[in-house]
């Protein structure tokens, strides 16, 4: 390992409940939910009705007309909390070599809202197997290839270094930082504009998980739909959005006087080997990744004050990630409190593990751990402290996040303040 | 699709169009009491099972049937026990 | 000390030969892989050319409880993985459980399955559509397959970035190795050859539309004018060099550098990345331009980008100053197999001391590039540059050299 460590001076995110990361940090801090009705389609005949939508006006956050034409909605979600993070960073991205700025951006399934639509069109309505090309947009090649994401974010903050996207499901979000800080670690970048974005919540994408009734079909009351860790809990809601990170080198953002909302202390990924939907019970892998980045941060269990959960609702994820946590932290995992952010955003796929190191990120801001909102009824196989309904004011000086995808990926990383005390 | 009866031979050919056959495993065997998950189907190959039965004959399974329901045989009885339940969608 | 990554094992599905043996026969004396759409009926669209590859049956290779759940390249990425694994002489089983991890690339996932799906619900409704739509499309699925298959439990990723992120994922595989996973497997094999995706990629308004096979793919050619594209690419094992030679493996050679750059905003007067991406590539594997025996272009059949390239090459190596080849001629752009396959060649070019040619073209002299046309060269390769471009901008460049 070389002694270079990696810092996270700027954030932004976009997340239902109001665009900009302070709107979503409010919006946590009070344990609301951004769920509703789906808006977006008429949404009678699915099994699952609901979904966390974001309010989004491209035009009104900055996007000229023919990048609001080129892109799919989440790679306008991807430049808006590029744009964003750079700003709230202080960094002077022209001041450095542009070869040593680089960007990974992560998402599970890239344009998928626009490739939805345009199948749509071209196929007229699904009778024509032989699709029409007349009918196809300019553009579609940008739908066809989610690497357009992270070139239109090279793009909007001039970047010309590692260049990529990251794509592992849903631990897309933490893969694509990780692997920024692997480039940073390893000296290939200097800066890495970093984070994720999916805008998911279209026709084929509730169809493919209706089909597996892995999203909730509760849609009497969709601000309590989503229930992580709850005993009555059936199921994810489906959410969208972005978090972009301005990540640096620690030596160099104290000399710049930047402001640093954590250090990237540690992550790890391992996959299960088992199933591309399901979960061993015993959560070993996702233990060993934790594990593993707690090693890497060089520091023990008992030094994490908050885990921020993947906590989807499913039955299945929030005992195998319940496992997890015992296993890989013994009895400080009853003692740490527990929480699942996805109870108020919603589950946006790749960009929810960007998501969740924001909310991580703030929450060591604020001293403040944010809570898992409609948990009322306990699972006895889920038996931490889970943070129920309200936040909680406490000294939160290290964070470990963790996501688990599609794929078998299950990921781990630990945030910490720099100055501890490294051993 | 309208029929009466749901056999174990219609449930062999929905297991194997949706699903596929395990190595080693025989479907025209003696399978009405053996576990799907001993003949290698686990829950997603029987979700997509499930949903194969609900288009084609227009009825509607039971959410918890799936999961409860771990043999042909179990399968079987619970599709036609909703035969009788259910008017047959139209086509 | 960094550790040497090396590769032991290789696993090929290309347009002109299914396995190793026979893609290199066909490659090293110039065969076509090139011809008429079959996988659909491509009359009523402009283009009508592809690399698809030859007698793949999925059925006869997989066990069928994979078939309903797997696209095409998935279906063939699992099956080039089995025989990397074999050729590397690795039985997963054996290993210690979270020594091999999987880094595959993707460029579109599995789209000829997401059309089969999209086609359901918009014509039938959202209760057709597939249990397994939920991953058979999706960027991450080869590696999560590849994973389970082989119970493979280490660090895993998936890498998007057009054509460029061939490279980019054996990077990441060499990346890996080096902090301390013994084993990857690597590389990436792709396909996106249905309707849906064939208007998707002639979008990109790049695309050939000449329906003569050997007059279609001409980069560094007067008469370019777009590419033809393919399906299949390459898997590779990449071992630490440690980890091979305790097992005594077969060796085909050392990842040896990496450089990957992003071009300048369109209308910007900087100069295109990719040069700065070979000099990264050479001085990561401290090696001098002088020592690179040949050049696999990316070769991208559209003018200006072709002369972008010669220019980058010229640049660092002076002008016809290295073999250059495109041995894709014979393939067309496989996307993020690509350049998966095309370090797969380096490695056999090295191993049989061959330069396999670049087929079909009349170059044009100007881009000044000493091309290796039609038929192979016979030459001593101990270190090859592979370059690969993504649209978009993405450039990456990868050393490969022999190991002694």
């Amino acid at each position: 390992m070389t002694g270079r460590r990696v810092v996270i001076t700027g954030i932004e995110v976009l997340a239902p409940g109001g665009v900009g990361a302070k709107n979503f940090w409010n919006l946590l801090s009070e344990g609301r939910t951004a769920t509703r009705r789906i808006t977006f389609f008429d949404p009678s005949p699915f099994r699952s009705r609901v979904a966390a939508e974001i309010d989004f006006d491209p035009a009104e956050h900055g996007l000229r007309p023919q990048e609001i034409r080129r892109m799919d909605r989440a790679a306008q979600f991807a430049v808006v909390a590029a744009r964003g993070a750079v700003a709230d960073s202080g960094i002077d991205i022209e001041a450095y070599d542009p070869y040593r700025v680089g960007v990974t951006i992560g998402s599970a399934v890239g344009a998928t809202m626009g490739l939805d639509e345009e199948y749509n069109v071209v196929s007229d309505g699904g009778r024509l197997h032989l699709v029409d090309h007349a009918y196809t947009v300019p553009h579609l090649y940008n739908y066809l290839v989610p690497s357009s994401f992270a070139a239109e974010v090279a793009w909007a903050v001039g970047a010309q270094g590692p260049n990529t996207v990251v794509s592992t499901g849903c631990t897309s979000g933490i893969d694509s930082v990780g692997h920024a800080v692997e480039l940073l670690r390893e000296g290939s970048a200097d800066v890495m504009i970093t984070g994720s974005s999916d805008a998911p919540i279209s026709p084929i994408t509730m169809a493919c998980f209706d089909a597996i009734k892995a999203t909730t079909p509760r849609d009497d009351v969709p601000e309590r739909a989503s229930r992580p860790f709850d005993g009555t809990r059936n199921g994810f809601v489906l959410g969208e959005g972005a978090a972009v990170f301005v990540l640096e080198e620690l030596e160099s953002a104290k000399r710049r006087g930047a402001h640093i909302y954590a250090e990237i202390a540690g992550y790890a990924t391992r996959s299960n080997a088992y199933h591309m939907t399901g979960l061993r019970p015993d959560g070993a892998e996702m233990a060993e990744a934790i594990t593993v980045a707690l090693d890497e941060a060089r520091m023990n269990a008992t030094e994490i004050d908050y885990i921020n959960a993947h906590g989807s609702g499913t039955k299945q994820n929030d005992r195998h990630e319940t496992e997890a946590f015992k296993r890989s932290l013994g009895d400080h995992a009853y003692r740490t409190p527990v929480s699942s952010i996805k109870s108020m955003v919603g589950h946006s796929l790749g960009a929810i593990g960007s998501i969740e190191i924001a909310a991580s990120a703030l929450a060591m801001e604020n001293h403040v751990v944010p809570p898992t909102a409609n948990l009322t009824t306990p699972d006895p196989k889920c038996d931490l402290d889970y943070v129920p309904l309200v936040a909680r004011e406490q000294l939160t000086d290290a964070v470990l996040t963790v996501g688990s995808g599609f794929g078998g990926f299950q990921s781990a990383m630990v945030l910490a303040r720099p100055e501890r005390s490294v051993a | 699709m309208s029929t009466s009866e749901f056999t174990l031979d219609d449930l062999r050919r929905i297991l194997q169009e949706g699903a596929g056959v395990d190595e080693g495993v025989d479907l025209d065997g003696d399978i009405l009491d053996e576990p799907f998950e001993v003949l290698g189907y686990e829950s997603l190959a029987l979700l997509e099972t499930g949903s194969r039965i609900e288009r084609e004959y227009g009825i509607v399974l039971d959410e918890d049937l799936l999961t409860d329901a771990d043999t042909p045989r179990a399968l079987i009885e619970a599709v036609n026990q909703q035969f009788g339940a259910d008017e047959p969608a139209a086509a | 000390m960094t550790t040497t990554v090396v590769v032991t094992g290789l696993g090929i599905a290309a347009p002109n030969g299914l396995g190793t043996q026979d893609y290199w026969a066909a490659t090293r004396t110039g065969k076509n892989g090139i011809g008429r759409v079959t996988r659909f009926d491509p009359s009523s669209y402009p283009s009508t050319l592809a690399g698809e590859v030859p007698g793949f049956v999925a059925a006869d290779v997989l066990p069928s409880r994979l078939l309903p759940q797997t696209d095409h390249m998935t279906r063939m990425a699992l099956v080039a993985a089995e025989w990397a694994l074999a050729d590397a002489g690795i039985d997963p089983e054996e290993l210690p459980e979270y020594d091999m991890g999987v880094v595959t690339a993707s460029s579109s996932g599995g789209f000829e399955f997401g059309q089969g799906e999209l086609e359901k619900l918009w014509s039938q409704g959202s209760q057709y559509v597939s249990a397994y739509q939920s991953f058979a499309w999706f960027y991450a699925v080869n590696s999560g397959q590849i994973s389970i298959r082989n119970g493979l439990k280490g660090p895993s990723g998936v890498i998007v970035s057009d054509e460029a992120g061939g490279l980019d994922a054996v990077a990441h595989g060499r990346r890996l190795i080096r902090k301390g996973t013994p084993m990857i497997v690597s590389g990436g094999v792709d396909a996106s050859i249905c309707p849906w995706g064939w208007v998707a990629q002639m979008a990109g308004d790049r695309l050939s539309t000449s329906d003569e096979p050997t007059r279609a793919y001409l980069p560094f050619d007067a008469d370019a004018a777009g590419y033809v594209p393919g399906e299949g690419g390459a898997i590779l094992i990449m071992e630490s060099a440690e980890s091979a030679c305790e097992r005594g493996a077969k060796i085909y050679g050392e990842i040896a550098g990496y450089g990957s750059t992003f071009d300048p905003r369109p209308g910007s007067d900087r100069e295109p990345a990719l040069r700065k991406a070979i000099e990264l590539a050479l001085a990561d594997a401290g090696t001098a331009p002088e020592d690179v025996d040949v050049v696999f272009a990316d070769a991208a059949g559209v003018p200006e980008l072709d002369r972008v390239e010669a220019d980058a090459i010229s640049a660092v190596f002076g002008v016809r100053g290295v073999p250059v080849t495109a041995p894709k001629t014979m393939t067309g752009r496989l996307y993020s197999g690509a350049a998966p396959l095309d370090v797969a060649t380096a490695l056999l070019a090295i191993e049989e001391g061959l330069i396999p040619p670049t087929v079909h073209i009349n170059p044009d002299e100007e881009y000044g590039l000493d091309l290796v046309l039609n038929q192979s060269r016979t030459a001593q390769v101990r270190t090859a540059l592979v370059l690969a471009r993504g649209y978009g901008g993405f450039n990456s460049a990868v050393v490969v050299r022999a190991v002694d």
